[in-house]
């Protein structure tokens, strides 16, 4: 691993959700924010969270981040340091317009925002990940593909922009071949991108989890389709879009592709599927890959990818949180983790920096805590 | 100041410019009036003059000030070679390259069904009766590289195969970087290292 590592040195956010103005200075230790209930500590993990391509680990839309009633716009900057220097990262939105990224003062793309920061996510919402809709867990596979492969975004939105016109011919009944052969053409190739990098990124995951020492369960993934096979390389995904055809216009959109896959997760050592598994089990699956990911990515990368543990501490028991801190110590990771009281972060001690989120008048405070050794 | 008299309206007008604000328009307007009969009475006889005349291009779709535009009617540039854009502007940008010496087609935007926007609303089977008509030899597609640009040249490719060779811009004009963005030495390369379709 690298001297420099990949973490936030200053976050700072302006009109963004509860928080009307935070500074926050910080190093590369672990974060543990606390306070209670409705205090903006989600808030601040979202923040953080924009670093990444996409629309941040809440996939709000930019308007519903500005910071109500004044509904003016916000801003989020922070000075990230990263293997390759450190960059200054300023994420803006004015009157509800889309957010605009500027790294180092000039305007940049989510790719390029992609190839310098990597985050990874574990948020309440994905508790149920392994019992409801394929749409979730082929979401959280992207979201480890992406942190793999930072062109996977520009592959997904052109084979979803390209799908979204098929499905309209197809809804519209157009008959013209020409013109659908044309959009699969697009689908084909941005498909089958989509589809290896999903397949490189499980092996890489794969590998991670079998060669470390963790005190979390291993989980066995397999990519599935919803009906049928995927088919892998570009001129086979071709073909089976031609021949859909007559299928797809009865149902009035396209049946096979990427869009339909699915992630088959199984607890390795008992040989029971995820969905399954207790409550407290598939939690511990979600964190075993998020750490799996994140070794990954250390070695791929040359750093860790920043992490956000939104309310994981809470649901581990204290032996369970002890060993989650001891494994991201030993990554090196900048972790936030939110919890709603201090006692949660005890035996993280010296190793981290804390912060105190309160509420007061609708607004946000946030207050960094020395610890007395 | 009381009131809105037509020059607050002229501003707003002109502040609608592409390049233009409310800044910028008002110091142009400004400047307009001061130089009255230097710039401002030929301007908007020009702008009259331009308002009645100009139209596109019956063959490429081009903007000029007749039926056919100055491209079209030219012998010179009849070399064979015809370069599809999607925009006027697109045209425009590579004129000022000065590298082409072919003809153009306009296709006035690219397939979206999404938008409704089809085949026929494209000046894709005018495209098609050119080739023929006007002895063409290769067509240059010059799209941009959106899933949009990109089905609409796949699309041309695909109904003039075995007719015409064809050709696309090289590498190097950026992914969704539109033509009117680029400048002139990068529109060059990219026609002269054209690759084959
Ligand atoms: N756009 C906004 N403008 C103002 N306030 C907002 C906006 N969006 C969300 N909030 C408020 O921010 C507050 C804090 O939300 P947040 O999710 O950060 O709380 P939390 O500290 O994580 O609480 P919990 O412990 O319950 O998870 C909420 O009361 C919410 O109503
Ligand atoms: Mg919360
Ligand atoms: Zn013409």
């Amino acid at each position: 691993m690298t001297l420099s590592g990949l973490h936030l040195q200053s976050l700072n956010l302006s009109h963004f959700r509860s928080h009307k103005r935070a500074e926050i200075d910080v190093d590369s230790r672990p974060i543990a924010i606390f306070g209670p209930n409705g205090a903006g500590k989600t808030n601040l993990l979202e923040a953080v969270s924009l670093f990444s391509p996409g629309r941040g680990m809440r996939r709000a839309s930019a308007e519903t981040m500005t910071r109500r009633p004044e509904a003016l716009g916000w801003k989020v900057s922070g000075i990230l340091t990263a293997p390759d220097g450190v960059h200054e990262i300023a994420f803006q939105s004015e009157n509800g317009n889309p957010r605009t990224v500027r790294v180092n003062d000039k305007p940049a793309s989510q790719v390029a925002l992609g190839r310098i920061a990597r985050v990874l996510w574990l948020v309440p919402s994905m508790d149920r990940l392994w019992i409801e809709g394929a749409e979730g867990r082929r979401r959280f596979l992207d979201r480890m593909t992406l942190s793999f492969f930072p062109e996977h975004a520009e592959a997904t939105l052109n084979y979803e922009k390209a799908m979204r016109d098929r499905n309209r011919l197809l809804k519209d009944q157009v008959r013209d071949p020409v013109w659908y052969r044309a959009l699969e053409a697009q689908m084909a190739r941005t498909g089958a991108v989509i589809h290896a990098n999903r397949v490189a990124a499980l092996k890489a995951l794969a590998e991670a989890q079998e060669n470390a020492e963790t005190s979390f369960p291993s989980a066995d993934l397999t990519l599935t389709q919803a009906d049928g096979d995927m088919p892998e390389t570009e001129e086979a995904l071709a073909q089976a879009l031609a021949d859909g055809r007559p299928r797809d216009v009865m149902a009035g959109r396209t049946l096979i592709g990427p869009h339909r896959a699915d992630l088959y997760g199984v607890f390795q050592a008992k040989g029971v599927p995820a969905s399954d598994c207790s409550t407290g089990e598939q939690k511990a699956l979600l964190i075993s890959l998020i750490l799996a990911n994140a070794r990954a990515i250390a070695k791929d990368f040359g750093a860790a990818p920043i992490l956000l543990l939104d309310e994981v501490a809470a649901h581990l028991d204290a032996g369970r949180r002890a060993a989650l801190y001891d494994e991201i110590t030993a990554l090196g990771a900048q972790a936030w983790m939110t919890g709603t009281g201090a006692e949660l972060f005890e035996e993280l001690g010296q190793r981290a920096q804390y912060i105190e989120v309160t509420e007061q008048d609708g607004q946000s405070c946030t207050k960094q805590i020395a610890l007395s050794s | 100041m009381s009131g809105r008299n037509d020059i607050d309206a002229l501003i707003d007008l002109m502040a609608r410019l592409p390049g233009l604000g409310p800044r910028s328009a008002r110091r142009a307007v400004l400047h307009l009036i001061r130089k009255r009969a230097l710039l401002l009475t030929p301007l908007s006889d020009l702008m009259q003059t331009v308002a009645a005349t100009a139209r596109e291009c019956l063959n490429c779709g081009n903007v000029g000030t007749g039926d056919i535009c100055e491209i079209c009617s030219n012998d010179a540039r009849a070399n064979g070679l015809l370069c599809v854009v999607e925009d006027v502007a697109d045209l425009w940008a590579m004129e000022r390259s000065g590298t082409f010496k072919g003809r153009y087609h306009v296709l006035g935007g690219t397939l979206s069904a999404l938008d409704s926007i089809g085949p026929d609303e494209l000046r894709i089977p005018k495209l098609i009766d050119r080739v023929t008509s006007e002895e063409i030899t290769e067509v240059i597609l010059a799209l941009n590289a959106t899933v949009d640009g990109q089905t609409t040249a796949h699309y041309i490719a695909d109904q003039l195969e075995g007719r015409v060779a064809l050709s696309s811009l090289a590498q190097g004009v950026p992914i969704g970087g539109e033509l009117d963005y680029l400048d002139d030495g990068t529109i060059s390369a990219a026609l002269t290292a054209r690759k084959r379709l």
